[in-house]
């Protein structure tokens, strides 16, 4: 009977637990989501739940002309699936040669891989900002997209890498003898076998532009090429009160998509990053 | 043919190399020889004069004020260095190519034909070319700002001292110096780089223990609902951070936040000022990147919790081992055990971790005797050196600063757990 009744407790106890943690974790998202759908745009007014609900919000950031919204999430866009493709395409190369081949070099280009991965791109803003300057790539996106895909290449051609030390060497051997070229062994044989990491460094370099401010913060200058995060920012840092209504209503338009393509694939991120990470 | 390769001298042929492909024609690879020489000479015409030039800037930084821009002759005299860095590479390996090839004819090797000896270079070459276009983006992208900004912690450029209308100068350690012993950047230093220490440590170490915490609540038999309970717990991670740090901030705001208006006023009486003491910033800092940074390492320790066998419980039941000991003999040491090195990334991604600090209230409050904020970390210090006061030379030394801390802790942490694992295989 007691040991019931413990049991019972336990259960409850963490049931209720959990609970406070669904509370903490929905709280300031629904709080978003109530103040995006209040017609009015201050924040004094505002209540979680709003007395009268209206899309005002949403609708200025699409109709109104005075709304880049749409350039803002297009520019993203353009460097999120230019980001992705490249640092998946360079990606897969070095580590391609880093886990099949054994050349002069490789164990310094490793070691330089694993210290270079851990100097966060941010560190180097000066020179970054000023080395963008003179070539003139100072507020474009291109310039955004080369520093995106040149910081990604270490950390992701390390998890790629390991995914690669997981294939058996057998399956290219036996193509190599079978006379196969090494482009060849890449894309038949490799690449199709390593799917499931590569789609982890795409999505997540897919991802990145949608979260990443300060990048954009230095690199870009005008309005007409903001990225998202960086251009509701500004709604927000620009006068607080007055657009944080418009900034909850961009923010559930980012976050929404986000978080379903996330929660829908979570599950190979993790598996990916951990079988990366104990293999490296 | 055979009679000549016992006299094939091998320390000739390097010599010979000197001048690079004069010792690959010796050995009678005279294809080989004119490629490189061809790419010598080619190399001596259109980079010597940048080099000279690159060279010369490094070393003087410039002569005529407003005429040679300082900041542009230090990234020519970087560009130089590693352009000379590969040459020198390359040049080594001339020399090394032609003794090997000497020694193996001497040893009776037949020369091969051109075709061959093209299929040899492929092979041999083919993945430095997979490499070569990684390798270029990163030293453009990573390896030169790396070094620029080594550099310029070691100039005097800062609001007064700017090019193109002044010279930057060579000052040696004086930055560094100055960091430690003039009184206001002593005092902000160590004031930041202790709050930094702190911040790094109590967040991610509270954000590990509440994921160890619920993924042990929710891996629980006896717990329903487990995939929608997981899907909830994950929502922090998938939200994009800087939308939910900004919606924070206005949650925390003294005077229409709603956790003072809605929650602490009814409750206390008054609301906490959460924007405008330091201590307070600090709390709320904390609590919001243990909010923002568990749920990832809660999505590891569920993947490794699932992975363990259900075997080592059995047998551990059936030695009478109570709950706790099962906890620290089985679970602790085969999580932590999987997830050391990502773990590891946590600490140094909050060590750095800008956005937060930034995001939540630029770094503030100002305190009173600092050029930093109550609440800035060393990177977001650097920003505002940086970006607000053009205190370039000191943001440089700072990041110097931070970039050993970082790479010293994580490189000596990654070998660790590395050999670490390397026992655990055998």
């Amino acid at each position: 009977m007691s040991r019931k009744m413990k049991n019972t407790l336990e259960v409850t106890g963490i049931y209720l637990f959990i609970g406070i943690m669904f509370v903490v974790i929905a709280y300031p998202l629904i709080w978003t989501l109530g103040l995006s759908l209040n017609p009015s745009s201050s924040l004094y007014s505002a209540s979680i739940i709003p007395e009268n609900w209206s899309f005002t919000h949403y609708k200025w950031l699409f109709f109104d002309p005075r709304s880049d919204y749409l350039l803002w999430y297009k520019n993203t866009l353009i460097v999120a699936t230019a980001t992705s493709f490249f640092s998946v395409l360079f990606v897969s190369l070095t580590a391609y040669a880093f886990s099949r081949y054994r050349f002069a070099g490789r164990k310094n280009g490793l070691y330089a891989f694993l210290v270079l991965q851990m100097f966060p791109v941010l560190m180097a803003m000066v020179a970054l900002y000023i080395l963008l300057n003179t070539v003139g790539l100072l507020d474009s996106l291109v310039g955004l997209i080369i520093v995106y895909v040149g910081g990604a290449i270490p950390m992701n051609a390390f998890l790629v890498k390991g995914y690669f030390d997981t294939i058996p060497r057998e399956l290219d051997e036996s193509a190599r003898i079978d006379g196969a070229g090494h482009f060849r062994i890449l894309f038949t044989i490799m690449l199709p076998l390593a799917k499931p990491i590569l789609a982890v460094v795409a999505l997540f370099n897919f991802m990145a532009p949608f979260m990443d401010f300060i990048l954009p913060r230095i690199i870009l200058r005008s309005s007409e090429n903001y990225t998202l995060a960086l251009g509701l920012f500004n709604f927000v840092n620009d006068q607080f009160a007055n657009n944080f209504t418009r900034f909850a209503a961009g923010a559930i338009l980012i976050a929404l998509p986000i978080a379903t393509i996330f929660l829908l694939l979570q599950r190979y991120l993790v598996s990916g990053l951990t079988a990366g990470a104990t293999k490296g | 043919m055979t009679g000549k390769t016992e006299q094939h001298n091998s320390r000739l042929a390097a010599f010979l190399s000197i001048i690079p492909g004069l010792g690959q024609a010796y050995n009678r690879r005279y294809v080989k020889g004119f490629i490189f020489i061809a790419i010598f000479i080619a190399f001596l015409i259109t980079c010597s004069r940048f080099i000279n030039i690159g060279i010369w800037g490094l070393f003087t930084l410039g002569e005529i004020p407003g005429l040679d821009d300082s900041r542009v002759l230090l990234s020519q005299g970087i560009i130089s260095i590693i352009l000379l860095g590969f040459a020198l590479t390359f040049y080594i390996a001339n020399i090394v190519d032609a003794y090997k090839d000497a020694q193996k004819i001497k040893e009776g090797w037949k020369v091969p034909g051109i075709r061959e000896g093209f299929q040899n270079a492929w092979d041999k070459g083919f993945p430095y070319l997979l490499v070569s276009p990684g390798l270029f983006l990163l030293i453009f992208v990573v390896a030169f700002p790396l070094m620029f900004m080594g550099f310029l912690a070691f100039t005097d450029y800062n609001l007064y001292n700017a090019p193109p209308k002044n010279l930057l100068s060579w000052v040696g350690f004086e930055n560094f110096i100055s960091l430690v012993t003039v009184p206001i950047w002593r005092d902000t230093f160590f004031s930041v780089l202790i709050w930094t220490l702190i911040w790094t440590f109590v967040a991610t170490t509270l954000q590990i223990a509440l994921a160890f915490f619920l993924a042990l609540l929710v891996n629980d038999p006896r717990i329903k609902w487990k995939k929608f309970i997981r899907t909830v717990l994950i929502l922090p991670w998938a939200v994009p951070g800087f939308v939910t740090i900004l919606i924070f901030a206005a949650l925390f705001n003294d005077n229409f936040g709603a956790i003072n208006r809605d929650i602490l006023t009814p409750l206390l009486g008054s609301g906490l000022p959460w924007m405008t003491d330091p201590f307070f910033s600090k709390i709320a800092l904390i609590m919001i990147q243990v909010w923002l940074g568990f749920p990832f390492v809660f999505a590891l320790f569920t993947g490794v919790l699932q992975s363990i066998s259900a075997d080592w419980y059995e047998a551990a039941d059936i030695d009478g081992a109570s709950r706790i000991q099962k906890f620290t003999n089985i679970t602790f040491p085969h999580v932590m055990f999987a997830t050391a090195p990502l773990l590891i990334m946590q600490y140094s991604f909050n060590f750095n971790n800008f956005n937060i600090i930034y995001l939540f209230n630029q770094g503030g409050p100002a305190v009173r005797g600092q050029n930093a904020g109550g609440t800035d970390i060393l990177i977001s210090w650097v920003y505002g050196l940086t970006f607000e006061s053009q205190n370039y030379n000191m943001a440089a030394a700072i990041s110097i600063i931070i970039g050993f801390i970082v790479a010293g802790t994580a490189f000596f942490q990654f070998r660790r757990t590395r050999s670490f694992k390397e026992e655990g295989n055998i």
